[in-house]
Protein backbone atom coordinates (compact mmCIF):
# COMPACT_ATOMS: atom_id res chain seq x y z
CA UNK A 1 0.00 0.00 0.00
CA UNK A 2 1.41 3.44 -0.95
CA UNK A 3 1.22 6.58 1.06
CA UNK A 4 -1.78 7.87 -1.70
CA UNK A 5 -3.53 4.89 -0.52
CA UNK A 6 -2.95 6.17 3.74
CA UNK A 7 -3.91 9.07 2.65
CA UNK A 8 -7.41 8.53 0.81
CA UNK A 9 -8.31 6.12 3.58
CA UNK A 10 -7.62 8.61 6.16
CA UNK A 11 -9.48 11.55 4.35
CA UNK A 12 -12.74 10.15 4.92
CA UNK A 13 -12.51 9.63 8.97
CA UNK A 14 -10.85 13.59 8.95
CA UNK A 15 -13.88 14.63 7.51
CA UNK A 16 -16.54 12.77 9.69
CA UNK A 17 -14.97 13.29 12.90
CA UNK A 18 -13.82 16.99 12.39
CA UNK A 19 -17.56 18.23 10.76
CA UNK A 20 -20.63 16.99 12.64
CA UNK A 21 -22.81 18.56 10.14
CA UNK A 22 -21.68 16.28 7.37
CA UNK A 23 -24.31 13.49 7.50
CA UNK A 24 -24.09 9.91 7.30
CA UNK A 25 -25.49 6.89 7.47
CA UNK A 26 -26.05 4.28 9.22
CA UNK A 27 -25.84 1.18 8.25
CA UNK A 28 -22.28 0.38 8.93
CA UNK A 29 -22.90 1.15 12.51
CA UNK A 30 -22.93 -1.18 15.73
CA UNK A 31 -23.02 -0.84 19.69
CA UNK A 32 -20.51 -2.68 21.69
CA UNK A 33 -21.96 -3.50 25.29
CA UNK A 34 -19.75 -2.55 28.16
CA UNK A 35 -20.94 -4.79 30.68
CA UNK A 36 -20.05 -3.69 34.14
CA UNK A 37 -19.81 -0.27 33.34
CA UNK A 38 -23.27 0.22 31.91
CA UNK A 39 -22.18 1.76 28.89
CA UNK A 40 -22.25 1.54 25.03
CA UNK A 41 -19.37 2.09 22.56
CA UNK A 42 -20.81 3.17 19.15
CA UNK A 43 -18.55 1.68 16.67
CA UNK A 44 -17.79 2.02 13.20
CA UNK A 45 -17.19 -1.10 11.34
CA UNK A 46 -15.98 -0.08 7.91
CA UNK A 47 -13.30 1.89 9.36
CA UNK A 48 -12.85 -0.55 12.60
CA UNK A 49 -13.25 1.91 15.08
CA UNK A 50 -15.35 3.15 18.11
CA UNK A 51 -16.92 6.85 17.32
CA UNK A 52 -18.11 7.68 20.85
CA UNK A 53 -19.27 5.92 24.25
CA UNK A 54 -22.28 6.59 25.71
CA UNK A 55 -22.91 6.02 29.43
CA UNK A 56 -25.77 6.13 32.19
CA UNK A 57 -27.86 2.40 31.30
CA UNK A 58 -27.58 0.67 34.51
CA UNK A 59 -26.56 -3.30 34.74
CA UNK A 60 -25.76 -4.34 31.47
CA UNK A 61 -25.30 -7.95 32.35
CA UNK A 62 -26.86 -9.85 29.28
CA UNK A 63 -27.99 -7.05 28.03
CA UNK A 64 -29.37 -7.34 24.08
CA UNK A 65 -30.11 -5.01 21.65
CA UNK A 66 -32.44 -4.37 18.87
CA UNK A 67 -32.60 -1.61 15.89
CA UNK A 68 -35.06 0.48 14.61
CA UNK A 69 -36.12 -0.21 11.38
CA UNK A 70 -34.17 3.24 9.56
CA UNK A 71 -31.27 1.93 11.74
CA UNK A 72 -30.76 5.17 13.73
CA UNK A 73 -31.92 3.79 17.14
CA UNK A 74 -30.85 1.21 19.50
CA UNK A 75 -33.03 -0.60 22.10
CA UNK A 76 -30.91 -1.59 24.71
CA UNK A 77 -32.75 -4.05 27.12
CA UNK A 78 -30.56 -3.80 30.62
CA UNK A 79 -30.66 -6.97 33.24
CA UNK A 80 -31.75 -3.94 35.53
CA UNK A 81 -34.85 -3.87 33.38
CA UNK A 82 -34.00 -1.04 31.63
CA UNK A 83 -35.16 -0.08 28.26
CA UNK A 84 -33.34 2.29 26.67
CA UNK A 85 -32.81 3.88 23.28
CA UNK A 86 -29.76 4.92 22.11
CA UNK A 87 -29.50 8.23 19.00
CA UNK A 88 -26.57 6.36 17.46
CA UNK A 89 -25.80 9.21 14.27
CA UNK A 90 -26.12 12.09 17.52
CA UNK A 91 -24.37 9.48 19.99
CA UNK A 92 -27.19 10.05 22.93
CA UNK A 93 -29.72 8.56 25.13
CA UNK A 94 -32.89 9.69 23.03
CA UNK A 95 -35.11 7.89 25.73
CA UNK A 96 -34.53 5.71 28.97
CA UNK A 97 -37.13 3.71 31.24
CA UNK A 98 -36.97 1.21 33.97
CA UNK A 99 -40.11 -1.21 33.46
CA UNK A 100 -39.33 -3.49 35.90
CA UNK A 101 -37.19 -5.57 38.27
CA UNK A 102 -35.39 -8.21 36.31
CA UNK A 103 -34.89 -8.75 32.44
CA UNK A 104 -33.51 -10.38 29.85
CA UNK A 105 -34.29 -9.06 26.02
CA UNK A 106 -36.23 -8.07 23.69
CA UNK A 107 -37.62 -7.86 20.05
CA UNK A 108 -39.26 -5.01 18.09
CA UNK A 109 -42.16 -5.64 16.15
CA UNK A 110 -41.69 -6.12 12.00
CA UNK A 111 -43.48 -2.84 11.41
CA UNK A 112 -41.03 -1.37 13.45
CA UNK A 113 -43.80 -0.02 15.91
CA UNK A 114 -43.65 -2.65 18.93
CA UNK A 115 -40.96 -3.19 21.18
CA UNK A 116 -41.05 -5.75 23.90
CA UNK A 117 -39.13 -6.84 26.86
CA UNK A 118 -39.43 -10.43 28.36
CA UNK A 119 -39.27 -10.07 32.16
CA UNK A 120 -37.56 -12.69 35.28
CA UNK A 121 -39.46 -10.90 37.96
CA UNK A 122 -42.33 -10.34 37.58
CA UNK A 123 -41.80 -13.02 34.87
CA UNK A 124 -43.99 -11.84 31.68
CA UNK A 125 -43.55 -9.49 28.68
CA UNK A 126 -43.91 -6.00 28.65
CA UNK A 127 -44.65 -4.12 25.33
CA UNK A 128 -44.17 -0.59 24.73
CA UNK A 129 -44.19 1.81 21.96
CA UNK A 130 -40.90 2.15 19.72
CA UNK A 131 -41.11 5.89 19.29
CA UNK A 132 -42.04 7.08 22.93
CA UNK A 133 -41.31 4.47 25.21
CA UNK A 134 -45.01 4.66 26.57
CA UNK A 135 -46.66 1.26 27.91
CA UNK A 136 -48.68 -0.71 25.51
CA UNK A 137 -49.66 -3.97 26.83
CA UNK A 138 -48.53 -5.88 29.96
CA UNK A 139 -48.80 -9.79 29.18
CA UNK A 140 -47.98 -11.84 32.95
CA UNK A 141 -46.63 -15.08 32.17
CA UNK A 142 -48.98 -17.32 34.47
CA UNK A 143 -48.45 -20.45 33.73
CA UNK A 144 -50.96 -23.45 33.81
CA UNK A 145 -49.79 -23.97 37.79
CA UNK A 146 -50.93 -20.66 38.45
CA UNK A 147 -47.68 -19.25 38.90
CA UNK A 148 -45.59 -16.51 36.83
CA UNK A 149 -42.81 -17.84 35.20
CA UNK A 150 -39.64 -16.43 34.31
CA UNK A 151 -39.93 -15.68 29.98
CA UNK A 152 -36.81 -16.56 27.72
CA UNK A 153 -36.68 -16.82 23.85
CA UNK A 154 -38.49 -13.65 23.13
CA UNK A 155 -38.33 -13.25 19.40
CA UNK A 156 -40.71 -11.18 16.91
CA UNK A 157 -42.54 -13.06 14.39
CA UNK A 158 -44.14 -11.91 10.91
CA UNK A 159 -47.98 -10.72 11.36
CA UNK A 160 -47.11 -8.25 14.27
CA UNK A 161 -46.36 -11.45 16.12
CA UNK A 162 -44.05 -12.03 19.58
CA UNK A 163 -43.25 -15.46 20.52
CA UNK A 164 -41.71 -16.12 24.06
CA UNK A 165 -41.16 -19.52 26.48
CA UNK A 166 -41.92 -19.66 29.84
CA UNK A 167 -39.03 -21.29 31.68
CA UNK A 168 -40.98 -22.45 34.61
CA UNK A 169 -44.04 -23.32 33.31
CA UNK A 170 -42.81 -25.27 30.12
CA UNK A 171 -44.46 -23.53 27.77
CA UNK A 172 -44.71 -21.46 23.98
CA UNK A 173 -47.03 -18.25 23.91
CA UNK A 174 -47.34 -16.40 20.49
CA UNK A 175 -48.85 -12.80 21.42
CA UNK A 176 -50.57 -11.34 17.88
CA UNK A 177 -50.97 -7.96 17.60
CA UNK A 178 -52.24 -7.22 14.11
CA UNK A 179 -55.48 -6.71 15.85
CA UNK A 180 -54.15 -3.39 17.69
CA UNK A 181 -52.97 -2.88 20.89
CA UNK A 182 -54.97 -5.79 22.64
CA UNK A 183 -52.71 -9.43 22.01
CA UNK A 184 -54.25 -12.22 20.89
CA UNK A 185 -52.76 -14.77 23.30
CA UNK A 186 -52.14 -18.10 22.16
CA UNK A 187 -51.32 -21.02 24.71
CA UNK A 188 -48.97 -23.89 24.01
CA UNK A 189 -48.36 -26.14 27.23
CA UNK A 190 -46.14 -29.49 27.81
CA UNK A 191 -44.00 -28.42 25.41
CA UNK A 192 -40.74 -29.33 27.51
CA UNK A 193 -38.98 -28.80 30.76
CA UNK A 194 -36.98 -25.77 31.32
CA UNK A 195 -36.77 -23.96 28.25
CA UNK A 196 -33.78 -22.10 28.09
CA UNK A 197 -33.67 -19.93 25.35
CA UNK A 198 -34.93 -19.61 21.21
CA UNK A 199 -34.69 -18.87 17.82
CA UNK A 200 -37.04 -18.15 15.05
CA UNK A 201 -35.42 -19.56 11.62
CA UNK A 202 -34.76 -16.04 8.94
CA UNK A 203 -37.65 -16.91 7.58
CA UNK A 204 -39.60 -16.22 10.38
CA UNK A 205 -41.64 -20.03 9.63
CA UNK A 206 -39.81 -22.00 12.62
CA UNK A 207 -39.92 -21.02 16.02
CA UNK A 208 -37.64 -23.73 18.10
CA UNK A 209 -36.98 -23.82 21.56
CA UNK A 210 -34.03 -25.67 23.57
CA UNK A 211 -35.07 -27.47 26.58
CA UNK A 212 -32.23 -27.03 29.65
CA UNK A 213 -34.76 -29.83 32.13
CA UNK A 214 -34.33 -32.61 29.26
CA UNK A 215 -32.90 -33.38 25.66
CA UNK A 216 -34.59 -32.54 22.93
CA UNK A 217 -35.98 -28.88 21.33
CA UNK A 218 -39.33 -27.63 21.21
CA UNK A 219 -40.67 -26.44 17.33
CA UNK A 220 -43.46 -24.39 16.40
CA UNK A 221 -44.33 -23.45 12.53
CA UNK A 222 -45.45 -20.42 12.81
CA UNK A 223 -47.28 -20.92 9.65
CA UNK A 224 -49.68 -23.55 10.95
CA UNK A 225 -49.52 -23.08 14.50
CA UNK A 226 -52.46 -24.76 15.06
CA UNK A 227 -50.33 -28.13 14.52
CA UNK A 228 -49.21 -27.26 17.69
CA UNK A 229 -45.95 -28.00 19.64
CA UNK A 230 -43.67 -30.75 18.49
CA UNK A 231 -40.20 -32.42 20.17
CA UNK A 232 -37.44 -32.43 17.73
CA UNK A 233 -33.87 -34.44 18.57
CA UNK A 234 -35.33 -35.97 21.84
CA UNK A 235 -33.11 -38.74 21.66
CA UNK A 236 -29.48 -36.75 21.35
CA UNK A 237 -28.22 -37.50 24.71
CA UNK A 238 -30.75 -40.52 25.95
CA UNK A 239 -28.25 -42.49 28.37
CA UNK A 240 -25.51 -40.00 28.13
CA UNK A 241 -24.13 -38.46 31.40
CA UNK A 242 -24.59 -34.58 31.14
CA UNK A 243 -21.99 -32.33 32.10
CA UNK A 244 -22.07 -29.51 34.47
CA UNK A 245 -23.39 -26.43 33.09
CA UNK A 246 -21.38 -23.22 33.93
CA UNK A 247 -23.06 -21.31 30.99
CA UNK A 248 -26.38 -21.37 29.37
CA UNK A 249 -26.52 -21.93 25.53
CA UNK A 250 -28.04 -19.01 23.17
CA UNK A 251 -29.93 -19.90 20.36
CA UNK A 252 -30.20 -17.37 17.49
CA UNK A 253 -31.59 -17.20 14.12
CA UNK A 254 -27.68 -16.90 12.91
CA UNK A 255 -27.40 -20.74 14.14
CA UNK A 256 -29.23 -21.26 10.15
CA UNK A 257 -27.27 -22.40 7.66
CA UNK A 258 -28.74 -23.20 4.18
CA UNK A 259 -31.36 -25.90 4.99
CA UNK A 260 -29.41 -26.45 8.30
CA UNK A 261 -29.06 -25.52 11.93
CA UNK A 262 -26.45 -25.75 14.22
CA UNK A 263 -27.27 -25.81 17.92
CA UNK A 264 -25.59 -26.08 20.85
CA UNK A 265 -25.60 -29.27 23.21
CA UNK A 266 -26.98 -28.56 26.54
CA UNK A 267 -24.15 -30.21 28.92
CA UNK A 268 -22.02 -31.35 25.97
CA UNK A 269 -18.72 -30.62 24.06
CA UNK A 270 -20.92 -30.97 20.99
CA UNK A 271 -22.56 -28.82 18.03
CA UNK A 272 -25.29 -30.66 16.71
CA UNK A 273 -27.20 -30.17 13.12
CA UNK A 274 -30.69 -30.45 12.78
CA UNK A 275 -31.86 -31.03 9.02
CA UNK A 276 -35.25 -28.28 8.35
CA UNK A 277 -36.90 -30.49 6.33
CA UNK A 278 -37.11 -33.35 8.09
CA UNK A 279 -36.25 -32.01 11.18
CA UNK A 280 -33.67 -34.83 12.68
CA UNK A 281 -30.69 -34.89 13.32
CA UNK A 282 -28.00 -34.36 10.46
CA UNK A 283 -25.51 -35.00 12.61
CA UNK A 284 -23.26 -33.83 15.98
CA UNK A 285 -19.49 -32.14 15.31
CA UNK A 286 -17.52 -32.86 18.73
CA UNK A 287 -16.04 -29.12 20.07
CA UNK A 288 -13.52 -28.00 22.01
CA UNK A 289 -15.68 -27.02 25.11
CA UNK A 290 -19.54 -26.70 26.01
CA UNK A 291 -21.01 -23.93 23.34
CA UNK A 292 -22.47 -20.85 24.55
CA UNK A 293 -22.78 -19.10 20.87
CA UNK A 294 -23.22 -21.07 17.79
CA UNK A 295 -23.20 -18.51 14.84
CA UNK A 296 -23.27 -19.29 10.78
CA UNK A 297 -21.55 -16.89 8.86
CA UNK A 298 -24.34 -14.64 6.92
CA UNK A 299 -23.40 -16.65 4.04
CA UNK A 300 -23.63 -20.44 5.73
CA UNK A 301 -20.19 -21.77 4.87
CA UNK A 302 -19.12 -20.88 8.33
CA UNK A 303 -20.38 -21.85 11.58
CA UNK A 304 -18.47 -20.08 14.58
CA UNK A 305 -18.29 -21.32 18.33
CA UNK A 306 -17.29 -19.86 21.69
CA UNK A 307 -17.49 -21.81 24.94
CA UNK A 308 -18.46 -21.82 28.54
CA UNK A 309 -16.07 -21.31 31.63
CA UNK A 310 -13.77 -22.76 31.65
CA UNK A 311 -12.99 -23.10 27.76
CA UNK A 312 -13.88 -19.62 26.93
CA UNK A 313 -10.81 -18.43 25.40
CA UNK A 314 -11.23 -20.35 22.49
CA UNK A 315 -13.03 -20.20 19.34
CA UNK A 316 -13.74 -22.94 16.66
CA UNK A 317 -15.09 -22.53 13.32
CA UNK A 318 -16.85 -25.41 11.38
CA UNK A 319 -17.07 -25.88 7.97
CA UNK A 320 -20.79 -26.48 6.63
CA UNK A 321 -20.01 -29.03 4.26
CA UNK A 322 -17.58 -31.42 5.60
CA UNK A 323 -18.85 -30.07 9.65
CA UNK A 324 -16.04 -30.34 9.98
CA UNK A 325 -13.66 -28.16 12.27
CA UNK A 326 -11.65 -26.29 10.46
CA UNK A 327 -10.06 -23.62 12.66
CA UNK A 328 -9.18 -22.46 16.39
CA UNK A 329 -7.77 -20.34 17.92
CA UNK A 330 -7.80 -18.22 21.46
CA UNK A 331 -8.56 -14.75 20.97
CA UNK A 332 -8.19 -13.97 24.33
CA UNK A 333 -9.95 -14.39 28.28
CA UNK A 334 -13.52 -14.73 28.27
CA UNK A 335 -14.73 -15.00 24.87
CA UNK A 336 -18.26 -13.68 25.35
CA UNK A 337 -19.81 -12.64 21.88
CA UNK A 338 -19.27 -12.63 18.15
CA UNK A 339 -21.07 -10.71 15.64
CA UNK A 340 -20.69 -10.53 11.59
CA UNK A 341 -20.61 -7.86 9.76
CA UNK A 342 -23.59 -8.07 7.43
CA UNK A 343 -21.96 -9.89 4.52
CA UNK A 344 -20.09 -11.65 6.72
CA UNK A 345 -16.30 -10.81 5.45
CA UNK A 346 -15.43 -9.95 9.45
CA UNK A 347 -16.33 -10.90 12.31
CA UNK A 348 -15.92 -8.94 15.76
CA UNK A 349 -15.59 -11.15 18.87
CA UNK A 350 -15.66 -9.38 22.67
CA UNK A 351 -13.04 -10.86 25.03
CA UNK A 352 -14.16 -9.54 28.38
CA UNK A 353 -11.28 -10.13 30.29
CA UNK A 354 -8.86 -9.29 28.11
CA UNK A 355 -10.86 -5.71 27.62
CA UNK A 356 -10.91 -5.77 23.67
CA UNK A 357 -12.61 -6.20 20.97
CA UNK A 358 -11.06 -8.64 18.39
CA UNK A 359 -11.67 -8.35 14.61
CA UNK A 360 -10.70 -10.95 12.19
CA UNK A 361 -10.84 -11.86 9.12
CA UNK A 362 -13.05 -14.99 8.39
CA UNK A 363 -11.78 -16.24 4.95
CA UNK A 364 -7.81 -15.46 6.13
CA UNK A 365 -8.65 -15.97 10.13
CA UNK A 366 -6.18 -13.21 10.12
CA UNK A 367 -6.80 -10.79 13.29
CA UNK A 368 -7.24 -7.43 11.42
CA UNK A 369 -7.53 -4.90 14.61
CA UNK A 370 -8.56 -4.85 18.07
CA UNK A 371 -10.28 -1.92 20.49
CA UNK A 372 -10.20 -1.27 23.75
CA UNK A 373 -13.48 -1.90 25.83
CA UNK A 374 -14.49 -2.39 29.48
CA UNK A 375 -15.76 -5.56 30.12
CA UNK A 376 -17.41 -6.07 26.62
CA UNK A 377 -20.30 -8.07 25.96
CA UNK A 378 -22.66 -8.50 23.50
CA UNK A 379 -21.86 -6.89 20.27
CA UNK A 380 -24.75 -5.61 17.83
CA UNK A 381 -24.35 -4.46 14.42
CA UNK A 382 -27.46 -2.43 12.78
CA UNK A 383 -28.12 -4.81 9.80
CA UNK A 384 -29.99 -6.71 12.37
CA UNK A 385 -32.88 -4.39 11.78
CA UNK A 386 -33.90 -5.82 8.73
CA UNK A 387 -33.40 -9.34 9.80
CA UNK A 388 -36.18 -11.68 11.69
CA UNK A 389 -36.20 -12.69 15.35
CA UNK A 390 -32.86 -11.15 15.86
CA UNK B 1 -5.59 -44.35 56.50
CA UNK B 2 -8.87 -43.89 55.08
CA UNK B 3 -10.24 -45.32 58.35
CA UNK B 4 -8.50 -42.51 60.68
CA UNK B 5 -9.85 -39.99 58.16
CA UNK B 6 -13.14 -40.98 58.63
CA UNK B 7 -13.08 -40.00 62.81
CA UNK B 8 -11.25 -36.66 62.09
CA UNK B 9 -13.58 -33.97 63.32
CA UNK B 10 -15.00 -31.82 60.60
CA UNK B 11 -13.06 -29.03 61.46
CA UNK B 12 -9.71 -30.96 61.14
CA UNK B 13 -11.03 -31.78 58.20
CA UNK B 14 -11.72 -28.74 56.52
CA UNK B 15 -8.38 -27.65 58.11
CA UNK B 16 -6.75 -30.15 56.27
CA UNK B 17 -8.12 -29.59 53.04
CA UNK B 18 -7.38 -25.95 53.16
CA UNK B 19 -3.87 -26.84 53.82
CA UNK B 20 -3.91 -29.40 50.89
CA UNK B 21 -4.91 -26.62 47.71
CA UNK B 22 -3.65 -22.59 48.27
CA UNK B 23 -5.61 -20.47 50.14
CA UNK B 24 -8.68 -18.58 48.11
CA UNK B 25 -7.27 -15.68 46.08
CA UNK B 26 -10.08 -12.82 46.86
CA UNK B 27 -9.75 -11.16 43.63
CA UNK B 28 -9.89 -14.13 41.13
CA UNK B 29 -13.13 -15.15 43.67
CA UNK B 30 -14.61 -11.62 43.16
CA UNK B 31 -14.48 -11.07 39.81
CA UNK B 32 -15.95 -15.12 39.30
CA UNK B 33 -18.35 -14.08 41.53
CA UNK B 34 -19.27 -11.05 39.20
CA UNK B 35 -18.80 -12.76 35.79
CA UNK B 36 -19.71 -16.23 36.17
CA UNK B 37 -22.05 -16.69 39.26
CA UNK B 38 -23.16 -13.18 37.59
CA UNK B 39 -24.23 -14.79 34.28
CA UNK B 40 -27.54 -16.42 35.57
CA UNK B 41 -27.26 -14.35 39.10
CA UNK B 42 -27.24 -10.84 37.69
CA UNK B 43 -24.41 -8.82 37.49
CA UNK B 44 -25.23 -7.04 40.62
CA UNK B 45 -26.35 -10.80 42.38
CA UNK B 46 -29.55 -9.55 42.05
CA UNK B 47 -30.88 -12.53 40.62
CA UNK B 48 -31.51 -13.66 37.08
CA UNK B 49 -32.42 -16.87 35.87
CA UNK B 50 -31.42 -18.23 39.44
CA UNK B 51 -32.27 -16.93 42.16
CA UNK B 52 -31.10 -13.52 44.12
CA UNK B 53 -27.98 -13.82 46.34
CA UNK B 54 -27.85 -10.37 48.34
CA UNK B 55 -27.08 -10.85 52.04
CA UNK B 56 -30.77 -10.28 52.29
CA UNK B 57 -32.32 -12.88 50.05
CA UNK B 58 -29.68 -15.49 51.89
CA UNK B 59 -29.96 -14.33 55.70
CA UNK B 60 -30.73 -17.42 57.72
CA UNK B 61 -28.73 -19.60 55.42
CA UNK B 62 -25.95 -21.45 57.07
CA UNK B 63 -23.04 -20.65 55.56
CA UNK B 64 -21.88 -24.40 55.22
CA UNK B 65 -24.99 -25.18 53.46
CA UNK B 66 -23.99 -22.56 50.81
CA UNK B 67 -21.20 -23.61 50.10
CA UNK B 68 -22.71 -27.30 49.81
CA UNK B 69 -24.62 -25.45 46.88
CA UNK B 70 -21.82 -24.53 45.16
CA UNK B 71 -19.99 -27.60 45.77
CA UNK B 72 -22.44 -29.62 44.68
CA UNK B 73 -25.10 -27.81 42.68
CA UNK B 74 -28.82 -27.88 42.96
CA UNK B 75 -30.17 -31.08 41.08
CA UNK B 76 -33.09 -30.19 38.59
CA UNK B 77 -32.17 -26.63 38.67
CA UNK B 78 -29.78 -24.98 36.18
CA UNK B 79 -27.60 -24.54 39.44
CA UNK B 80 -23.89 -26.66 38.36
CA UNK B 81 -21.69 -28.22 40.90
CA UNK B 82 -18.51 -26.27 41.15
CA UNK B 83 -16.49 -29.34 42.64
CA UNK B 84 -13.47 -29.76 40.60
CA UNK B 85 -13.36 -25.78 39.78
CA UNK B 86 -13.77 -24.44 42.98
CA UNK B 87 -11.81 -26.05 46.29
CA UNK B 88 -13.31 -26.43 49.49
CA UNK B 89 -11.48 -23.38 51.05
CA UNK B 90 -12.66 -20.75 47.83
CA UNK B 91 -16.16 -22.59 48.13
CA UNK B 92 -16.38 -21.32 52.07
CA UNK B 93 -14.82 -17.94 51.08
CA UNK B 94 -17.70 -17.23 48.62
CA UNK B 95 -20.34 -18.48 50.80
CA UNK B 96 -18.79 -15.97 54.09
CA UNK B 97 -18.54 -13.31 50.99
CA UNK B 98 -22.49 -13.86 50.11
CA UNK B 99 -23.63 -13.42 52.98
CA UNK B 100 -21.37 -11.08 54.68
CA UNK B 101 -20.97 -9.24 51.56
CA UNK B 102 -17.45 -8.84 51.36
CA UNK B 103 -14.76 -11.81 52.00
CA UNK B 104 -13.35 -14.20 54.44
CA UNK B 105 -14.22 -12.97 58.26
CA UNK B 106 -12.46 -16.19 59.78
CA UNK B 107 -15.89 -16.80 61.44
CA UNK B 108 -17.83 -20.41 60.54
Amino acid sequence: MGTGDLLRMAVPALVLAGCAAVPRGSGDLGLVVERASGAVQIVDTSHRRALARVTGLGDLSHASVVFSRDERFAYVFGRDGGLTRVDLLRAVIDRRIVQSGNSIGGAISDDGTLVAVSNYVPGGVRVFDAASLEPVADIPAVGRDGRRSKVVGLVDAPGRRFVFALFDAGEIWIADFSGGPEPRIERFRDIGRQPYDALVTPDGRYYIAGLFGEDGLALLDLWHPERGVRRILDHYGRGERRLPVYKMPHLEGWAVAGRRAFVPAVGRHEVLVIDLEQWTEAGRITVHGQPVFVMARPDGRQVWVNFAHPDNDTVQVIDTETLRVIHQFSPGPAVLHMEFTPRGHEVWISVRDGNRVEIYDTRTFDRLAGLPASRPSGIFFTARAHRIGL
Amino acid sequence: MARRAVLWPLGLMLAAAAQAAPPPDPERLENLLEQDCGSCHGLTLRGGLGPALTPEALAGRPRQVLARTILDGRPGTPMPPWRGLLTEAEADWLAGRLLGGEGDHGDR
